[in-house]
């Protein structure tokens, strides 16, 4: 307060420091546009000479993946990676919105909070910690599977999906309860007044009105589980082979940590081209859910 | 008197419906499951990894001779990490946000950086890891280093800063800004005196996701920061930061998929899970006191 006690102050230098905040303050929020943009950039930069050695097609489309026979063929782990996170999404999605109604509509206040505080932690868990957690609880659940099904034990495409179930729901439950909570009381109540009980209520008619809201915790799972390396990498056994859900299989997220410490070269390479073929998945995901959103309001969790 | 209903059903009467208790059981046995599985998870790290953390795990490093384990090294590599990139991150963060919430008036710009900042926070870590590699690792020339590690969870945690600052800059009221505007003052010294000081709360929130973020970070981290951490902490700061070193995930990663040692993994993952709980409380905390503001 004492540096400028006088009505008319000295403009001159206030002026100058008015617009160097201003330019400081563009700055700052330009930089995450330059992240993007750098981003996209050096994933191209970094990706494409692979695919452009190895050939578009059989680098997407090669069933063998095989760094010391030069072969790098990633079909089996796109496959692989599709296959988990449908899955993951198809069982979490029923479960996520089931819980996100529990805790919305038909439990008071003092149930759902802790429940939610539960909730918050699960998706602050590291992914390592999940990873840990799968390997050591889930992968020899289905040991017996396995040896029913005359396989060798071992890690899972069945073991990631569940791995990703967990990893999603928290997403899944929170969007979908602050879309849910968004929706008009009156909604409910006019469809009670007809005649229809609560739960004809809830699923009739709040439910549908917060679909786009929903719709975007879906997508933000997909992007979450597609995403996701560390854990499914413990689980998952990690081989390259084509997905099916007693085998062990190798997610795209996955072979970049693995082989990361002791490829160089074209194999380096090949790895740098996996992330570009990432990032576009994500980028797709990304702008989807941008037009839902768009679509259905503004609603974030 | 005539009985209107047929079947001796007066109008209060509730209308059996089995498919609803069906499902009204369904959605309890699906919430308690999942409530049974959170409560399962944190029992079972809490009590395999408790017995492993004794004083000396936490404050020396490991010694292969007297085949003791230590995970001191990587507790300081997490926290070099959290220091540095929130001293970078957030002035960048809060000084964006003011950018969208204050400053800018071109609305097509302001949803290019929103756009920008979901982007960012959509783009999962192994990508960070590989960009951060190429760009600060490789075209810097840091090379596999806490540095590298820093910048690039910097980006990472950026969309998080922002959001919540920009939250917290919205959540003041307008009256705030037009009462010291009216009176007089430039617009950054209303910024500076009203809307820092208003919005402190929600950026401390911001801080605090940021950290949890990046105590769970490892794919990026193994990429760009990779090591291990066997060794006590020597030399200057900047001699340590420019070396590489594994934080707390990326050490568990290590013993638990590398090494095969699930008892130090455990150990580290109830230290992780203690930690992650401390910050939820945090932030709770702060939240309710905001509430009552």
């Amino acid at each position: 307060m004492t540096d400028n006690i006088s009505i008319i102050g000295s403009n001159k230098s206030k002026n100058a420091v008015e617009k160097s905040m201003n330019i400081i303050f563009f700055v700052c929020g330009l930089a995450a546009v330059v992240c993007v943009i750098c981003m996209t950039v050096y994933m191209i930069i970094s990706g494409w000479p692979a695919i452009a050695k190895i050939g578009v097609f059989r680098f997407l489309f090669g069933q063998v993946w095989s760094p010391e026979n030069s072969e790098f063929g990633i079909f089996p782990m796109i496959l692989a990676s599709f296959i988990a996170t449908f899955s993951a999404i198809f069982l979490a999605l029923p479960v996520g919105v089931l819980v996100a109604v529990f805790l919305a509509k038909l439990t008071p206040k003092r149930v759902s909070a802790p429940f939610r505080t539960l909730i918050d932690l699960l998706a602050g868990i590291p992914s390592v910690v999940y990873g840990l957690l799968g390997a050591i609880l889930i992968v020899p659940l289905i040991f017996k599977l396995q040896t029913a099904a005359g396989l060798p034990q071992g890690g899972s495409l069945l073991a990631a999906v569940i791995i990703l179930v967990i990893m999603i729901l928290p997403t899944i439950i929170s969007v979908s309860e602050t879309a849910i909570r968004a929706v008009p009381k009156q909604y409910e109540d006019a469809s009670l007044a007809l005649g229809s009980t609560k739960l004809q209520s809830i699923f009739r008619a709040t439910v549908p009105a917060a679909k786009s809201g929903i719709v975007a915790g879906m997508v933000l799972g997909v992007g979450r589980a597609i995403g996701e390396a560390m854990a499914v990498m413990m689980v998952a056994g990690n081989a390259a082979i084509m997905p099916e859900f007693l085998k062990p299989v190798r997610l795209l997220t996955a072979s970049i940590p693995i082989e990361w410490a002791y490829s160089s070269g074209l194999h380096r390479e090949a790895l740098y081209g996996i992330g570009l073929v990432l990032f576009i998945f994500i980028m797709i995901i990304n702008i989807s859910l941008n037009t839902v959103l768009k679509k259905g309001g503004e609603l974030r969790g | 008197m005539v009985d209107v209903l047929a079947n001796n059903r007066k109008i209060t009467d509730k209308k059996n419906r089995p498919f609803e208790k069906i499902f009204y059981s369904a959605i309890f046995i699906v919430a308690g499951l999942v409530l049974a599985m959170v409560i399962y998870f944190i029992a079972v790290i809490l009590i395999r990894g408790l017995p492993a953390v004794t004083w000396s795990f936490l404050t020396t490093a490991p010694n292969p001779i007297k085949k003791t384990i230590g995970i001191f090294p990587s507790i300081v590599n997490t926290l070099y990490i959290i220091v540095f990139t929130l001293i970078i991150c957030v002035p960048i963060g809060v000084g964006g946000a003011i950018y969208l919430n204050e400053y800018a008036k071109n609305k097509k710009f302001v949803r290019v950086i929103e756009f920008a900042t979901e982007t960012l926070s959509g783009i999962p870590s192994i990508l960070y890891g590989v960009f951060g590699y190429v760009v600060f690792c490789l075209m810097f020339g840091l090379k596999v280093s806490l540095l590298a590690g820093i910048f690039t969870l910097t980006i990472m945690v950026l969309p998080i800063m922002i959001r919540t600052s920009q939250e917290a800059l919205r959540s003041v009221p307008k009256s705030y800004r037009e009462g010291a505007l009216g009176m007089g003052a430039t617009k950054w010294y209303m910024v500076r005196t009203i809307l820092l000081p208003s919005s402190l709360g929600g950026i401390l929130t911001g801080i605090i996701l940021s950290i949890g973020r990046m105590v769970s970070e490892s794919a990026a981290l193994l990429l760009v920061a990779g090591g291990s951490a066997m060794y006590m902490p020597k030399g200057s700061i900047l001699d340590q930061l420019s070396g590489s070193g594994s934080t707390l995930s990326v050490e568990l990663y290590r013993y638990a998929y590398s090494r095969g040692d699930n008892q130090t993994a455990f150990g580290i993952a109830a230290v992780l899970i203690i930690i992650v709980i401390l910050l939820n409380l945090l932030t709770r905390y702060i939240a309710e006191r905001l509430n009552k503001k």
